[in-house]
């Protein structure tokens, strides 16, 4: 409406007029797609728009190239023969590719360098290689771009490519220092800033010719040296970080072996004796090598020494045997740190784990051999029925074995019984018993 | 007194000007040129197979200040390192530095003199670091020592009582293996320190004179005012304990070897029946 006053249209002032205006506009905003508002400001000139985009969008559309392969020939400007060759050609539109072969540029040549005779006269004579070596090498390099492996291989003298290739790069860095009108200009040239070393290259071609030939035998070989040397590396470490620490270590000492000795041989039975034996022959070495390690300290404390020396003894065992051991020693009643920790009373507690380890060991033995012969110990109750003298003997075997295990007797007994079923006769059980009777 | 025993020896040394070939073992001391005199000798020598030991116990007293007691001032505790027999430490410790919470005003104590103790106040249990430092003829390295600093009794029943200090000690022994010939003179004859028997024909230097009776007065701590309150560590005790256990495990391994023994028999007794079988 305030559109409409502000173009001063005359329709306005009649009310049935607006009322059939109404229609058309609804009719005309639907193809549109143009927002009321923006229609409401145009009033009729609206219709005018979309024409105008229309052709637009007809006119946008373009035409699609026509793409098509082709059987053609090609010259390329690298061949001195002008050969004509044919490839398939990708053809756009109808207008073949123009220009020259496209691996043309790939071409190279590498620059070797020309000498004229005065200047090999004057800079290049050398005594091991003639003028005509030379120029052949010259000319086989020009011809071979610089690929030493096959010009050796031309080459008519039995000369080394390390030979050929000193010969070359020698005689190029003479002539560009010869050439240059001073010495500052060639400086930058690679061949001269950068001399071939034959030695240098003969060794690392010999070195890499071993690593290639090398069996796997002397590879492991290798690594077992290089892992030697890294263990050395890591040994020398320790005594510098040991060193350093200022922990004071302690030492019960040969003096506490000297004390345990005697306390053994004197307690136990003599029967004990050669099973005491090798332990103490480990303990001993351990406690000269803690020995060793102890000697270079000045000062220390006796529960260090003390802790130290249990550490050494529980290295051997496992952790759920350490745990045992001090477990029975609190059910002793005894502290796992004395109280008093003088040198006595530490040689007592070492040498009171030590026996409690044996002891440990023992039960397993014992556990061990019952659980074999539990299947010989039929035969062993089948004696008591025998001679008097045997019935002795099988009475304290009975009295050992019971209060252990109470299963075994049920099953000695059915055990028994299987036995005298399975023979049957009644002579075979005399004669059994009989030879086991003479046998003890 | 004891700190001025090692400086005769140092002025002695530094007088004579005899050849340094002379030396058999190179010396710890500070001495640049020894001596030929076989004092001077001995003084660099140190001995073997010997073993100097000195029973100490550290620990803390704390007495409970009952109605004087503020939130910062609860307790009166002193922390000390004593021979185990009340013995002056002083003729093996020339000086002792506690070190205490850093909470404290100069955390670093040091205790130059025996009895070496240091007494304060305080709320807060913490863990005192003790080192001890000892003369130059003794040992060059210095022994630290770690004890946890307690104020409230393990039983809380009843209110604290200010007459009965809450008492922690802990015992050791210092060890010195090859201890030098001066040191081994010096102290052979204390109580403070153990010294084994020495090996037949061992000639030892005389000792430097010093004033003993002074410094046992001044350093032991036989008549403290906490002597009342220290622990009795007894070794007697220990060994008994010990040599009971022993014994209990003895028996066992004896019985098990009995046991043992018998198993292993057994399996000869099944060879004939099992012959007889065959047949």
């Amino acid at each position: 409406m305030d559109a409409k006053d502000i173009l001063g249209l005359p329709k306005n002032s009649f009310p049935s007029l607006e009322k059939k205006s109404r229609p058309p506009k609804e009719s005309q905003r639907k193809p549109d797609g143009i927002s009321r508002e923006v229609y409401a400001l145009t009033g009729g000139l609206a219709s005018l728009m979309p024409a105008i985009e229309a052709s637009q969008l007809k006119k946008k559309p373009l035409p699609l190239e026509k793409i098509t392969w082709q059987w053609l020939p090609f010259t390329s400007s690298a061949r001195k023969d002008n050969l004509h060759l044919y490839h398939w050609v990708r053809v756009i539109n109808g207008v073949p590719p123009t220009g020259d072969y496209s691996f043309a540029k790939y071409n190279k040549s590498v620059d070797v360098i020309k000498y004229t005779d005065e200047e090999y006269d004057k800079y290049l004579s050398d005594p091991t290689w003639t003028k005509e070596e030379t120029d052949q090498l010259f000319d086989l390099c020009e011809r071979f771009d610089l690929r030493f492996i096959v010009i050796a291989d031309r080459f008519p003298s039995s000369r080394t490519v390390e030979e050929l290739k000193d010969r070359y790069y020698s005689v190029s860095r003479a002539i560009l220092i010869a050439r240059a009108p001073s010495s500052g200009d060639v400086v930058a040239h690679s061949i001269v800033k950068e001399p071939y070393n034959v030695a240098q290259e003969m060794e690392r071609k010999r070195a890499l010719s071993m690593v290639l030939s090398q069996t796997r035998q002397q590879e492991r070989r290798d690594e077992e040296v290089l892992v030697e040397a890294k263990k050395i590396a890591e040994k020398r470490l320790p005594p510098k970080v040991a060193g350093q620490s200022q922990f004071v270590a302690s030492n019960a000492g040969a003096e506490a072996i000297e004390r345990a000795v005697p306390g053994e041989t004197v307690s136990p039975s003599n029967v004990q004796l050669p099973m005491v034996a090798p332990d103490n022959a480990s303990t001993l070495a351990s406690l000269r090598m803690f020995d060793r390690e102890i000697f270079q300290l000045r000062v220390y404390l006796r529960t260090y020494a003390l802790e130290q020396m249990v550490q050494a003894g529980n290295a051997s065992a496992g952790l759920r045997t350490i745990k045992r051991v001090e477990q029975t020693l609190q059910d002793l009643g005894v502290n796992l740190k004395p109280r008093v920790p003088t040198k006595a009373v530490c040689a007592e507690h070492l040498e009171l784990r030590k026996e409690i380890l044996t002891w440990l060991n023992l039960q397993k033995q014992v556990q061990y051999k019952e659980a074999e012969g539990s299947s010989f110990r039929d035969g062993s109750y089948g004696e008591t029925p025998g001679t008097p003298k045997h019935l002795h003997r099988g009475g304290d075997q009975d009295r050992t074995f019971i209060p252990d295990s109470m299963n075994f007797g049920v099953e000695r007994v059915g055990k028994k019984d299987q036995k005298r079923k399975a023979p049957g006769a009644p002579s075979a059980h005399k004669r059994p018993r009989k030879l086991k009777a003479s046998d003890l | 007194m004891s700190n001025s025993n090692p400086l005769p020896l140092k002025r002695q040394g530094e007088q004579s000007s005899d050849d340094g070939a002379s030396a058999i073992k190179p010396s710890r001391l500070k001495i640049a040129i020894p001596s030929e005199d076989s004092d001077k000798k001995n003084a660099n020598r140190r001995l073997k197979d010997v073993e100097i030991c000195v029973p100490i116990v550290y620990g803390t007293i704390a007495f409970y200040l009952g109605r004087k007691a503020s939130e910062s001032q609860s307790h009166k505790w002193t922390v000390y390192v004593r021979g185990a027999s009340n013995e002056d430490l002083g003729v093996v410790v020339k000086r002792v530095v506690f070190q205490l919470h850093p909470s404290f005003n100069n955390p670093t104590r040091v205790v130059e003199s025996p009895p070496f103790e240091l007494s304060e106040c305080g709320w807060g249990e913490f863990e005192i670091a003790i080192t001890l430092y000892f003369h130059s003829d003794v040992c060059e390295k210095q022994l630290d020592l770690y004890h946890h600093l307690k104020l409230y009794p393990e039983d809380e029943s009843g209110p604290q009582s200010t007459k009965k200090p809450v008492v922690v000690e802990s015992y050791n022994e210092i060890v010195f293996p090859e201890p030098s010939e001066v040191f081994l003179a010096r102290v052979q004859n204390h109580p403070a320190v153990n010294v084994p028997r020495l090996p037949a024909g061992l000639n030892l230097p005389s000792p430097v004179p010093s004033d003993t009776v002074n410094d046992k007065e001044r350093g032991d701590t036989k008549d403290h005012l906490l002597t009342q309150w220290f622990l009795n560590f007894s070794e007697a005790d220990e060994l008994l304990k010990l040599a009971a256990a022993r014994q209990q495990v003895q028996a066992h391994i004896v019985k098990l070897r009995r046991q043992l023994s018998l198993v292993e028999g057994l399996p000869q007794l099944s060879k004939p029946p099992s012959g007889y079988e065959c047949t």
